[in-house]
C-alpha cells in the first residue's frame, strides 16, 4: 500500500504495481487475500472500473486468481514469477539509466564496478 | 438497466450569443463521467440542456431514445445539482428534503440522514440561514440520496472546504458501487477529481473537443526533455502541445502515444521521456492562444 497515488501514471498500473510490490516484499503471501475493490476505491478515491482493470491484468498474468463471491487471492508461484520479471526490469531500467548518467559524467564501467564494491563494503 | 444518453448536434444560442455548437456524444451509462471545461466553456449550459432545464436552439438530447425536453417520464430520472444559494428558501433541512423527495421516487431518507450526520449539517437552522459550505452539503446530500438513474453534479463542491469535498468524493464512489447509475461531475478542479472518472468529456468554447476513456487520456501525452536540437529532431511532425527552452535544454509535450520504435529512437537521442498529467493535457488543449 502507498499513502497516495502518483498523478503521472495510469492509475490501474499503479494498482497493479502496488499489489506486485506487496507480493515481492512479502506483505502479501501466496494464497493471501488481496485488498478488495471497495477498500481501494474508498482509500484512494478512485473509480471502481479502474481498480478492476488493474486486478484483471493481474489475473490475466497469473498473479492473482478469483474466488467467486469471496475476492482475489495471490496465486501459487506469483512470487517467483514477479521476481524474475523485476530482475529483467532492473537491468532495463536501473542499470540502463545508471549507465546513461555515468556516460554523461564520463564514468567508466570499471569505475562503476569499483563504486558498487565500495558501497557493498560500507553496507557491511 | 443502464440509461443511454445521446446528444445529437446540440446547439444553443442565448441572446445572440453562441453558447453551444454542434455537440454530439453518447454515454452508455452506469459510469462516472467527468465533464471538464474552463469557466464559461459551456458546461452548465450543456448540463442544463441534458437536464431539460433549457431547450436547445437546434439538435436534441435523448435518454433511451426519448427526448428529454418537456418529457415528465425522463425528467423524473434526472437530478441536476448546482451549487446555488438558497437565500429565499424557507424551512429546515429535513422539511426541505421531504418536500423535494415527492418528485424523487428513489429518494432514500435514511441515507440522507446518514449524510446529514457525516457533513454535520445543522437540522435546526432555516435552510436560507445555513453557511455557504452547509448549503453546498445540502445540495450534495439531495443529489446523492435522490438515487436518480442520471445524477448530475455541476461544480457542486464549490462552497465546500477540503474535508467536506473529501466526504463528498467518498460518498459518490461508495454509493455508486452500491447503486450503480450514471453520474456526471463537472469540474475544473481536475487534479483533485480526475481519478474518480471512468470517462472524460472536455468542452471548450461551446464545442466538445474530447470524449475518451480517462485512463487512455491519462496515457495519451508524453513529455520529452533533452538537448534542444535532439528534441527538435524527435518531435518534428508530432502534435506538439507545449515547448519550452531553458538554456540548452528543451522540454516538449506531445499528444499521442509513442511506438516501441520511437521510444528506442528517443533513447538513442538521449532524451528523457515522461508522462504528462490530465491537468496539463487539459490546460494545453483548452488554452486561448492555440493555433
Amino acid at each position: 500500500m502507498r499513502s497516495s497515488l502518483d498523478e503521472n501514471k495510469p492509475i490501474f498500473q499503479q494498482i497493479r504495481e502496488m499489489i506486485e510490490d506487496d507480493i515481492v516484499n512479502g506483505n502479501l503471501k501466496e494464497e493471501d487475500q488481496a485488498p478488495s475493490t471497495n477498500q481501494l476505491v474508498a482509500y484512494y478515491k478512485i473509480n471502481p472500473a479502474t481498480v478492476l482493470k488493474g486486478f484483471n491484468q493481474l489475473v490475466d498474468a497469473g498473479i492473482l486468481y478469483k474466488k467467486r463471491g469471496v475476492g482475489m487471492f495471490v496465486a501459487a508461484g506469483a512470487y517467483q514469477m514477479l521476481r524474475e520479471q523485476r530482475k529483467q526490469a532492473f537491468q532495463e531500467q536501473y542499470v540502463w539509466s545508471m549507465m546513461h548518467e555515468a556516460e554523461k559524467l564520463g564514468i567508466s564501467v570499471e569505475e562503476i564496478k569499483n563504486m558498487i564494491d565500495s558501497m557493498k563494503e560500507r553496507q557491511g | 438497466m443502464p440509461h443511454k444518453i445521446k446528444a445529437d448536434k446540440v446547439s444553443l444560442q442565448f441572446q445572440n450569443k453562441q453558447v453551444l455548437t454542434n455537440i454530439s456524444f453518447e454515454l452508455e451509462g452506469e459510469k462516472i463521467y467527468g465533464l471538464l471545461g474552463r469557466n464559461g466553456a459551456g458546461k452548465t449550459s450543456l448540463l442544463s440542456v441534458l437536464a431539460a432545464f433549457v431547450k436547445p436552439t437546434s439538435g436534441s438530447i435523448a435518454v433511451d431514445g426519448e427526448h428529454v425536453f418537456e418529457n415528465a417520464n425522463v425528467m423524473e430520472q434526472i437530478v441536476f445539482i448546482r451549487d446555488v444559494k438558497m437565500d429565499d428558501e424557507n424551512g429546515k433541512a429535513k422539511k426541505y428534503m421531504k418536500d423535494l423527495s415527492i418528485f424523487r421516487p428513489n429518494f432514500d431518507m435514511d441515507y440522507a440522514e446518514r449524510l446529514i450526520q457525516r457533513f454535520k449539517l445543522p437540522t435546526d437552522t432555516e435552510v436560507s440561514k445555513l453557511s455557504r459550505g452547509m448549503q453546498s452539503a445540502l445540495h450534495a446530500i439531495i443529489g446523492l440520496a435522490s438515487r436518480c438513474p442520471i445524477t448530475i453534479f455541476d461544480e457542486a463542491y464549490l462552497g465546500m472546504d477540503a474535508p467536506a469535498r473529501e466526504i463528498f468524493y467518498e460518498e459518490v464512489l461508495n454509493d455508486f458501487m452500491e447503486h450503480p447509475r450514471t453520474i456526471i461531475l463537472s469540474t475544473h478542479l481536475i487534479s483533485e477529481m480526475e481519478s474518480m472518472f471512468e470517462e472524460v468529456l472536455i468542452i471548450d468554447q461551446g464545442q466538445m473537443i474530447m470524449h475518451e476513456d480517462a485512463e487512455t487520456l491519462r496515457d495519451s501525452g508524453v513529455s520529452v526533455t533533452g538537448a534542444v536540437e535532439q528534441v527538435d529532431l524527435f518531435v518534428n511532425g508530432k502534435h506538439i502541445l507545449k515547448e519550452q527552452v531553458l538554456g540548452g535544454t528543451k522540454l516538449a509535450m506531445i499528444y499521442g502515444q509513442l511506438s516501441e520504435q520511437e521510444i528506442e529512437e528517443a533513447k538513442a537521442l538521449k532524451l528523457t521521456l515522461g508522462p504528462i498529467t490530465l491537468q496539463e493535457l487539459f490546460i494545453h488543449l483548452t488554452k486561448e492562444d492555440k493555433q
